[in-house]
């Protein structure tokens, strides 16, 4: 059932967007440079060593092929999972996934910003308490300049995760209609969730 | 002939008794009518996500605990429910069920102790005592378990730390009993009471477009007429297994409020009573999550929500492969559902604030994390 969705979600965001986005496939990635191949552990099954060496091999192969760039819709822990470019995501797209019909996306459940150190992302997990099904969203946006439109004026729950957002990682949320710091304190400097914040472990009495 | 009045800012908080912690709100009145109010919050924030992320996978359980400290069990459950999802690992039936019966019988201790806080804040003193001898016959139960009578760290990665002591679950099945007749006491004691209605029923009205529109989840919701509970939407641990309610009431006030969580202790009972009499025999978690410390999750991510008593809690933890998590998301129903007093004040008097603040039930710790 969550296929459906998924290809429904994809068929509805794209149709909108009058371009293939989402339900675009990905490049294949450059082909690998042939390696050797681990000798064969059958011939050295005792040595306790080229067992080792061939579960290792193995290992690499296996995270070689999770490194392969993944479609930007797919099923996540069986659950419907879109990725839009900052620059792809509107609120007219957001009125969208919460007025079509079929779609219904009525909850917003969580918005979660992360810093990946070469972009930024911004996830929203959606509810349909109509259709009973799910999507994650997360669009992605460049680290220089973090942006992602504000969804506030179309699910007010944004407001404060909006808000949590900025304060901790600093993106913006252009049209929101109260964007300041939520839990730190207004003087701040820096956002803590990004990566390369520094702690001063001094100021914390931690030193 | 129209008086000309200016309006007035009022300052409430951060130290005030009806918050029951640190929170500070500013309301703009007109005469007695409120205009406008913005909470301002913050003064406890610890980092929890940045802590996470600096912790190996165990290590944060026990913060977990202090978001919202009246209901840590669910806590724990949500933030290793998350690892567990992006590990695969199969949980051991024993220790499904000792997660369900701590999480129910948290569940009605922090019902038990809005009761008696939110009854002290519009002046009933007695309940409190009452609501508060109860609560801690439960927490008695819980620090048997778990070592600890708030702060739990009870559930690890993979089941729970401790299996139930010799004949707790017997002790457990007793105080039900006890538990149902006292909260049919209360329930009789304040909710008819004619000063109480006066206070709390048509005060602080939500509608269900205003519940999906900011978020809203738990006990609020379902006072609103939206009849969504995780425990029955997606069934998590195995509460499937079990016959209960989702008790909601149309009206939207605070009252109804009131009702659905007096009502939802019933329900929980009837969980903990299920759960009782059909635990198993046999180990209480994952053969791994026994054994080692060092838990690394493959790369991967993935929102896990529950039930908590105050709303949806959830989850989004990512892993990169390593032995720390890259980034944990918390989602704090307090955090979200606080937002609502910027809405829900406007035009009520002033009077009613506390009532209605207090109706929402929130939790400082986790709302500022």
């Amino acid at each position: 059932m969550s296929q459906e969705v998924l290809d429904l979600i994809v068929k509805k965001v794209d149709g909108f967007l009058g371009e293939e986005v989402v339900g675009k496939k990905p490049e294949p990635p450059p082909e690998p440079e042939p390696e050797e191949e681990p000798k064969a552990e059958e011939a050295e099954a005792d040595d306790p060593k080229a067992k080792a060496r061939a579960a290792r091999a193995k290992k690499a192969a296996a995270a070689k092929k999770a490194e392969e760039p993944k479609p930007p819709a797919r099923l996540n822990f069986g659950k419907p999972l879109i990725e839009l470019p900052s620059e792809k995501w509107s609120v007219e797209l957001a009125e969208l996934l919460r007025d079509d019909p079929e779609l219904q996306f009525d909850f917003l459940s969580c918005i979660t910003g992360v810093d990946y150190e070469e972009h930024m992302e911004v996830v929203y997990n959606f509810y349909s308490t109509v259709k009973k099904h799910y999507l994650y969203l997360k669009v992605i946006t460049p680290r220089e300049k973090p942006s992602v439109v504000s969804v506030d004026s179309v699910w007010k729950a944004a407001d404060y995760m909006e808000r949590e957002i900025y304060d901790l990682l600093g993106v913006d949320f252009p049209g929101h209609w109260n964007l300041k710091r939520i839990l730190l304190d207004d003087g701040w400097e820096g956002h803590p969730l990004r990566k390369d914040y520094i702690t001063d472990k001094k100021a914390l009495g931690l030193d | 002939m129209s008086i000309k009045t200016e309006t007035m800012t009022l300052n409430m908080g951060p130290q005030h008794p009806s918050t029951h912690g640190v929170f500070r709100l500013l309301v703009e009145v007109d005469g007695e009518t409120i205009t406008k109010a913005e909470p301002i919050m913050g003064y406890l924030h610890r980092g929890s996500e940045k802590l996470a992320e600096n912790f190996i996978y165990t290590q944060f359980i026990p913060y977990t605990d202090r978001l919202d400290y009246m209901n840590a069990m669910t806590n724990n459950y949500v933030y290793c429910a998350a690892v567990e999802k992006l590990l695969d690992w199969e949980i051991p039936e024993r220790a499904e069920y000792l997660r369900v019966i701590t999480m129910e019988l948290n569940r009605i201790a922090s019902h038990l102790v809005w009761w008696g806080t939110y009854l002290l804040d519009i002046g009933a003193l007695s309940p409190f005592l009452y609501a508060f001898r109860d609560r801690d016959h439960i927490l008695d139960l819980l620090n048997e378990i778990s070592g600890a009578r708030m702060t739990f760290n009870y559930h690890r990665i993979g089941g729970v730390k401790w299996d139930a002591p010799e004949g707790w679950v017997d002790k457990v099945k007793e105080k039900v009993k006890v538990l149902r007749e006292n909260i049919n006491e209360y329930d009789t004691l304040v909710t008819g009471n004619e000063i109480f209605q006066a206070r709390t029923i048509g005060v602080g009205k939500l509608t269900k477009e205003q519940i999906l529109n900011w978020g809203i989840s738990g006990p609020l919701a379902r006072a609103s007429g939206l009849k969504i509970d995780i425990r029955k939407e997606e069934p998590y641990s195995i509460y499937d297994r079990f016959d209960f309610d989702i008790p909601t009431q149309e009206e939207g006030d605070v009252y109804a409020r009131y009702k659905v969580r007096i009502a939802e202790m019933y329900e929980s009972l009837k969980i903990i009573e299920q759960a009782c009499e059909q635990i198993p025999e046999g180990d209480i978690i994952h053969k791994k999550g026994a054994r080692i410390m060092m838990i690394k999750p493959p790369a991967g991510e993935a929102y896990t929500r529950a039930e908590a008593s105050k709303g949806e809690i959830g989850v989004y933890a990512i892993s990169n492969g390593k032995n720390k998590p890259y980034r944990v998301k918390l989602r704090r129903p307090s955090f979200v559902n606080v937002a609502i007093l910027q809405d829900i004040l406007i035009g009520q008097s002033i009077q009613d604030l506390v009532a209605i603040f207090g109706s929402l039930d929130i939790v400082l710790g986790e709302v500022d994390a």
